[in-house]
């Protein structure tokens, strides 16, 4: 099969620039108004989604995702609506890679083996599940890979040397730099830190590194660019939504899409920014 | 024990698994330190100086070993097994929690850590990790879920009394798991500075296991009082759960004595058919929670539910990996207490023994009151008195509907 991540980090890299990643939680507010925002952001010019697998207890995740969440399964959202939604979508986009991200709960309620199956039947690519490292990821990574499907890794400023081999065996699709240690949504690296960690993971895998956490502004999303091969940006867009959902907007994917188009565009031009600086 | 039986005490296995439970499902950044604590312990443990260390601050600080008291007036009450308790409610701070407390802030000062955290329920491990925090001049910040807050002031107070920051847990059902979550953030937010002291046998591996190993001086306490009191192992161990850290500490040294029945007790809280109850085991499925896999009350999609419990110190929803296995195998029979139960075990005590028992212990003593009176008169229970009910007078007035 095509793989679609290889083949979009592939077509970035020949332009020159890193892909942007954005990050929603399915289902938020939801299942209706997310599948626009999923539109919404890949129009506005996200390479890659992310799609929240939402859950009651997000260990990792800071308050605006925590809310996410929230609205998510308070509105009924299930696993399999997720599924779904995604099947509905790659009968108009077969291209844009779609990762699930979550915790390990749920898709062990759902069962492992069931859930790669459908998720490849629906047409996802892989998944990042949080609270599998790799100790335990054998309990997934099987069924994943009967099915063609990535389970992302993720480094992070605590993965030394020592363990950082242990990280990369058997990882696959790209790496995710966690940049800041702490949940989701909290403060932002500096981009010299940032830099440097890339540098390092380059030096011991060929993975596309995308880098994440604390990534909410254009020019912070610029600044990560210019070395990483993607930049993934979460809450400043699940805050965006919330806010929107806050006031029973209706035009909340169009609020998400106006957000995304800015980080894109910073995104896009970031080395080419870097190079005239120079 | 029979050498051609493998010990049930061996456990966990050297990825922290019983049996299909336990395991470290923690984000990639806490791995590292995961890894770490267990090097640091498995260190400590080969130490006689930290052994030593953790024995005299025990014997001095929390004034064990706690007493094995016959209960004679229960025992007469009930008119079948001789009831004895373990009366670690005398222990400082009022319950079991301190043990293991003095066990982790020795590991956290051998590691050089300079900051404590704690997820707290009922207050009592709160409390517990407040003051070996201010024993040992550390600062400390505990995650309280904002209902436990509301229904647990006296020790609120108590832990702010100690020195203690107490950041109140407002997302998801408000308590203890909220808590916890909590605690995990903050730790993952600061993994250079900070020991988070988790107060029951649960979490990622190595947590269950050296919670286990410092509570397990309940056990090994009971076991030599026994022998001198009666000449014999008792019958039967009784004991409540909530993630479980009492009941493993008493029956872990027993567990290869095959002639000692163990009975865990969840707490049913409006009934196990009512659905608001903390019983994970009669009423959950395996799952991952808080870094490891357990049974867990959760929905069919996997989303963890509330628990119910009048006591605050049972009311959550999973429970330690090692009872989940000991339940898988059959070696420790679980039963459930309700609320009501509880209650009127509680006034029980309070009555004919003039011990004012935690509504934690209550659920224990309520399932002594069910098959005491079956049992022969020279069977012996031992039960633990995990906590004293001080900090619940206020929870037990309300639900008496009495006005204080």
């Amino acid at each position: 099969m095509t793989d679609r991540l290889s083949t979009r980090f592939a077509a970035c890299a020949a332009e020159g620039r890193a892909a942007l990643v954005t990050f929603v939680t399915a289902g938020d507010p939801d299942l209706t108004t997310s599948a626009a925002i999923l539109r919404a952001l890949i129009a506005a010019g996200a390479d890659i989604v992310e799609l929240g697998m939402p859950f009651t207890d997000p260990m990792a995740d800071g308050p605006a995702i925590q809310l996410g969440n929230l609205r998510s399964l308070g509105s009924g959202t299930r696993l399999r609506d997720v599924l779904a939604m995604v099947a509905e979508f790659r009968r108009e986009d077969d291209a844009t890679p779609i990762i699930l991200m979550g915790y390990f709960n749920p898709i062990l309620a759902y069962g492992p083996a069931r859930f790669a199956i459908d998720a490849r039947a629906a047409g996802l690519d892989g998944t990042i599940v949080v609270d599998l490292p790799p100790e335990e990821a054998a309990e997934l990574v099987p069924d994943l890979s009967a099915q063609g499907l990535h389970l992302i890794r993720l480094a992070t400023p605590t993965t030394d040397a020592q363990r950082l081999p242990q990280v990369l065996a058997g990882a696959s699709g790209f790496l995710y730099y966690v940049a800041v240690a702490g949940v989701t949504g909290a403060n932002a690296a500096t981009a010299t830190d940032v830099a440097e960690a890339v540098a390092r993971l380059k030096r011991s895998t060929d993975l596309p590194i995308a880098v994440g956490f604390g990534v909410r502004t254009p020019a912070q999303a610029a600044a990560i660019a210019v070395n990483a091969d993607a930049v993934v940006v979460g809450s400043a867009i699940v805050d965006t939504i919330g806010a929107a959902a806050a006031e029973r907007a209706n035009d909340i994917p169009a609020r998400v899409g106006a957000l995304v188009a800015g980080l894109a565009a910073a995104v896009r031009g970031a080395r080419l920014a870097k190079e005239k600086a120079a | 024990m029979n050498l051609h039986t493998p010990s049930l005490r061996a456990g966990p296995d050297a990825n922290g698994h019983f049996g299909a439970f336990g395991g470290r499902y923690v984000a990639e950044t806490l791995m590292p330190l995961i890894l770490d604590l267990e090097r640091a312990y498995v260190a400590a443990k080969a130490d006689p100086a930290f052994k030593a260390e953790f024995e005299f601050l025990l014997k001095h600080y929390v004034g064990r070993p706690s007493p094995l008291y016959l209960a004679e007036r229960l025992t007469a009450h009930l008119g079948g097994a001789k009831i004895y308790l373990k009366r670690d409610e005398l222990n400082h701070t009022g319950a079991h929690k301190i043990n293991n407390c003095i066990g982790q802030i020795l590991l956290a000062r051998r590691m050089g850590k300079t900051r404590i955290i704690a997820e707290t329920g009922a207050g009592q491990h709160g409390v517990a990790t407040a003051t070996v925090a201010a024993r040992f001049g550390l600062p400390c910040v505990i995650y309280m879920g904002a209902r436990d807050i509301e229904r647990q002031a006296p020790n609120v107070f108590r832990m702010k009394l100690l020195g203690a920051e107490v950041r109140a847990v407002e997302s998801g059902s408000r308590t203890l798991k909220d808590a916890m979550n909590e605690a995990l953030r903050d730790w993952v937010t600061n993994v250079h500075d900070t020991f988070y002291i988790i107060g029951t046998a649960a979490g990622p591996h190595p947590y269950p296991e050296l919670v286990r190993d410092f509570q397990s001086v309940i056990g090994r306490e009971a076991r030599e009082q026994i022998l001198e009191a009666e000449g014999r192992l008792p019958d039967m161990l009784v004991a409540a759960i909530g993630g479980g850290s009492n009941a493993i500490g008493l029956f872990h040294p027993f567990l290869d004595d095959a002639s000692v029945k163990m009975v865990g007790v969840e707490a049913a809280g409006h009934g196990l058919a009512s659905g608001a109850h903390a019983a994970s085991l009669a009423g959950g499925r395996a799952g991952v929670l808080h870094g490891n896999k357990t049974m867990l009350l959760q929905d069919e999609d996997g989303q963890i539910t509330e628990a119910h419990s009048i006591s605050a110190g049972l009311d959550y929803p999973g429970i330690g990996p090692e009872h989940a296995w000991l339940h898988a195998i059959g070696r420790v029979e679980y039963q459930a207490a309700t609320d009501v139960e509880a209650l009127e075990a509680f006034k029980l005590l309070c009555e004919i023994e003039g011990i004012i028992p935690a509504l934690e212990p209550a659920h224990a003593l309520a399932a002594i009151k069910r098959m005491a009176p079956g049992m022969a008169r020279d069977a012996i229970i031992v039960a633990n008195l995990c906590g004293r009910g001080d900090k619940d007078i206020f929870t037990v007035a309300e639900a008496l509907g009495v006005t204080l």
